[in-house]
């Protein structure tokens, strides 16, 4: 497929409507009994008494698909059913956040998902912006994709980790796409684009093993090319970091540079002696996290299907699975709300509920089961921005080892893991800072 | 009540010289529980009582899921039974049939937990044709109690051998095990000579659930670690009336009675352990270890790296991992299956060693509870903490089961416990080993036990 075919697949929502229609006709009549969520056409829920309603997405090809989210309204019901007859376990016996997520907490999210949250606004909010699936390396990868109005624009690939997903990225788009409404000047435009990671979300679960961050690193590259991007960058936190990381090794033709909000720069082997307020506050806080709070992490990394079993059964096992990151992640004043709108965080732990990714998502740590956080170095040009709530705060003097073209370092003072999520503007800037040195 | 207690119970008067009622609380006139049970269905305090002669009937709300709930426990040893509400069994099968299920995993073995296949056909033979009303008579045909220790209600079965010079005994099981892990020893043990035994072999049998395990009471505080447990467990064995006995476990069971041994409870004579807690001691020696620590060594390795995340979790967030198992049965029989099969005796299937109905016992019986939080605490509580190599100085009984997953070498024994008495190892039978080799455990504790009488 030549780039000129794929630009024509990529304006293709703002295509007519009819070539839309006729695609989702084809793809409701191949899938037979499956549920569609895309378009317009209802097909209903499958509704055996025996089976929770599916989401289905249909088969992706190497063309560059339109898709549109309808979660079918039985998906939904069967949600509020479930949270309607959830079993709890007794009170913890502490009174904070050092056994998980403390009851009352759990009950307050739950009783909002179930009696004022609306998942239609989520999904209107990503139908708005044009959404894709296409076929990478067997695989169906769905993606948001936002082009620039300016001619100029600098394509990025923003990519999000676990348990965050494409939403974090939700109030970043337009800032980035459309600078001169967002405070900033053409000059600092991007076309975005913005991928579920596979098995996640509305991209396809791997039915084979191997997805890793290189092989994932692999399509993110074919997919930039496959959009028509012949100068681009990548940035990330979390996995998104582990896959931007992999893009840096990698150096596929047309990758100007990258940008991490989560630098995986710990040496190979730690120094015992010697190390900078800085690196041993890195170290503490690393110290802390394996002890203290890998519990979720050696578990998706040694069995994924098993916890994967209680989590697609279960919506409050699933919301606290990923409400207690949010808690534990964010920069907030010891409620998280703070940090992050209670809409925000069940528009996330919906996306994974809905689409049935527990299991799917928890193996990307079986996958690639890294025993440090040492990513290695990088040739190509780096930049990080570094919030304060992050799980370790990356010293400079490791990133200085590591990247040899370290372009960009701020160390901010509000926002933490999820830093696009919670601190959109800041996140904005950032990147508008860092990849202004990396414009044509 | 009467009716319900047993030759075994009513020997105890004689036994002991110390009147029943004393230690049963069964004393108190039939009028007066009837009176507590209908005082506590008036408050709403026991929506569903479980041992009580009047049932009562669950709460049906529509969104409340029926639940199981204890009567109160009091500092006398109640006689209870088990009852499991109709609409909790019920409720179990409609969440079972109700199920939603993760896609299948991208590998053709367990290495990423349960496989999808196994994890269904259990659940569907869990939701068509699992009984578990067989193991409740199994349970009720057993003397069974509550008593409160130190605060808490703890549940236990206690059955006295015919036997007047048998030696009692408490065996204490572990995380994913249960009660359930010893219903087979029970008649062997107390009842030799029917059992291929002799007189002088038999023991008197106490089995308590852990805290917050089974028909035990949930702690509500934090401090319920296994040093607080094996104070209770001296306090139950001398509100029982006995004065010179001995303790048995593996896994957490093995750290309640090194914990006894270690704080030598009054009373407390030996012990035996199947899964005694021997990690290396340090420092590790000049010379590298020997060959035979090599294994040990390895197990503990691999253990670390690709089996300790369940205790990790459990150990760190048992709260936010227990919404998921308190809410969906799947999650809870999944979340315990897998150590069936990756710590019992098999080539590759649990069912090899342990029946499906057995483990189906076991995890029933937590998911009955609503103990997946409450039970994965104890490792908050005490996994890295007082679960560790001790040194004890009371007599030790070993006996290492080759199937389970960590059989440390005697060598280690040796430099640990000074006054070792016994070692043997056995050939058959892993981690559950009551449970697996029911023949082969009370062998092992008869010869370990031979000379204490």
């Amino acid at each position: 497929m030549t780039p000129e075919n794929d630009l024509e697949n990529r304006t293709e929502a703002i295509a007519p409507f009819g070539s839309r229609r006729q695609f989702i006709r084809a793809a409701a009549i191949t899938l037979g009994t499956g549920l569609l969520p895309a378009g317009p056409v209802p097909i209903n829920a499958q509704e055996s008494g025996e089976k929770a309603p599916l989401l289905d997405v249909p088969a992706a090809t190497a063309d560059v698909t339109p898709f549109t989210v309808h979660v079918p309204q039985a998906a939904l019901d069967d949600l509020k059913n479930r949270l309607a007859h959830a079993r709890w376990p007794n009170k913890e016996p502490v009174t904070d956040w050092s056994q998980g997520v403390p009851l009352a907490k759990m009950r307050a999210l739950a009783d909002y998902w179930a009696r004022d949250y609306d998942w239609r606004r989520a999904e209107s909010a990503l139908n708005s912006l044009p959404q894709f699936r296409t076929s990478l390396d067997g695989l169906g990868i769905y993606f948001i994709h936002l082009r620039s109005k300016h001619e100029r624009a600098l394509p990025i690939v923003l990519t999000h980790g676990w348990p965050g997903s494409v939403f974090e990225f939700l109030e970043v788009i337009r800032p980035l796409t459309d600078p001169t409404a967002y405070g900033g000047t053409e000059n600092d435009a991007f076309h975005v684009v913005v991928p579920a990671l596979p098995g996640f979300g509305f991209s396809d679960k791997p039915a084979d093993k191997g997805w890793n961050v290189m092989r994932i690193a692999n399509a993110w590259a074919s997919l930039m090319k496959r959009l028509g991007y012949e100068r681009w960058v990548a940035q990330g936190g979390d996995w998104g970091a582990g896959v931007t990381t992999a893009l840096g090794h990698l150096q596929p033709p047309g990758l100007a540079g990258i940008h991490l909000n989560w630098p995986l720069v710990f040496p190979e082997k730690i120094p015992t002696e010697g190390l900078t307020h800085d690196e041993q506050r890195a170290v503490d806080a690393e110290v802390i996290f394996r002890t203290q709070g890998a519990g979720y992490f050696l578990e998706q990394a040694t069995r994924p299907q098993t916890i994967g079993a209680a989590l697609a059964d279960s919506p409050i096992g699933q919301a606290a699975w990923i409400y207690e990151k949010f808690n534990a992640w964010t920069d907030h004043d010891g409620d998280v709300d703070s940090a992050l709108t209670k809409d925000q965080m069940l528009d996330d732990i919906s996306l994974y509920w809905l689409t049935n990714s527990a299991a799917s998502s928890a193996r990307i740590y079986w996958e690639n089961s890294p025993s440090s956080y040492a990513g290695g170095k990088i040739d190509l040009p780096v930049g990080v921005s570094v919030f304060p709530k992050e799980i370790y705060r990356a010293p400079r003097s490791w990133a200085e080892k590591d990247y040899s073209k370290l372009i960009y370092w701020n160390e901010l003072t509000k926002g933490g893991h999820f830093a696009a999520f919670e601190q959109p503007t800041a996140f904005v800037r950032e990147l508008r800072a860092c990849f202004a040195l990396l414009r044509a | 009540m009467k009716s319900q207690r047993t030759g075994a119970e009513l020997k105890e008067r004689s036994v002991n010289g110390q009147l029943l009622e004393d230690r049963t609380g069964v004393r108190a006139p039939l009028t007066s529980r009837r009176t507590f049970i209908r005082e506590a269905a008036t408050t709403g305090v026991a929506s569903i009582f479980s041992p009580g002669l009047v049932p009562i009937s669950d709460q049906g709300s529509a969104t409340q899921a029926a639940q199981f709930v204890l009567p109160s426990a009091t500092k006398d040893v109640t006689p209870f039974k088990v009852h499991v509400p109709q609409a909790v069994l019920d409720d179990l099968k409609n969440r079972l049939a109700g199920a939603r299920w993760p896609n299948k995993e991208p590998v053709t073995d367990w290495s990423q937990g349960v496989p999808l296949a196994k994890a269904q056909t259990l659940v569907e033979y869990w939701r068509t044709r699992y009984d578990w009303r067989r193991v409740e008579s199994s349970l009720n045909g057993l003397p069974q109690f509550r008593t409160q220790i130190d605060g808490l209600g703890i549940y236990f079965i206690h059955v006295r051998s015919k036997h007047q010079n048998a030696l009692p005994i408490i065996l204490t099981h572990g995380w994913p095990g249960s009660i359930i892990e010893f219903l087979q020893v029970i008649g062997p043990l107390t009842d030799p000579t029917a059992h291929g035994g002799t007189a002088d072999e038999a023991f008197h049998i106490v089995i308590p659930s852990l805290p917050g395990f089974g028909f035990s009471d949930k702690p509500t505080e934090v401090g319920w670690g296994l040093p607080r447990i094996a104070n209770a467990w001296a306090d139950l064995m001398a509100r029982l009336g006995y004065s010179h006995y001995v303790a048995q476990g593996g896994d957490w069971g093995a750290g309640v009675t090194s914990w006894m041994a270690k704080q030598h409870e009054s009373g407390l004579a030996a012990i035996h352990l199947n899964l005694p807690i021997l990690f290396p001691p340090p420092p590790p020696p000049a010379g590298g270890y020997t060959a035979v620590e090599q294994p040990a060594l390895a197990q503990l390795v691999k253990y670390g790296s690709d089996g300790a995340a369940y205790g990790l979790i459990q150990g760190t967030r048992p709260q936010t991992l227990g919404y998921g198992l308190a809410d969906s049965p799947v999650g809870q029989a999944i979340w315990i299956y897998e150590k069936f099969q990756a710590w019992s005796d098999n080539k590759g299937d649990p069912a090899e060693t342990i029946s499906v109905d057995h483990m189906l016992d076991d995890i029933s019986l937590y998911w009955l509870t609503e103990t997946a939080a409450s039970s994965a605490r104890l490792y908050f509580e005490s996994w890295g903490k007082d679960f560790g190599r001790m040194d004890i100085d009371l007599p030790v009984a070993v006996s290492i089961f080759k199937g389970d997953f960590f059989t440390p070498p005697k060598v280690w024994g040796d430099q640990t416990y000074s006054k070792l008495f016994y070692w043997n190892d056995v050939p058959k039978g892993g981690h559950f080993a009551a449970l697996e080799q029911p023949e082969l455990f009370v062998a092992e504790l008869r010869k370990s036990f031979a000379g204490m009488r």
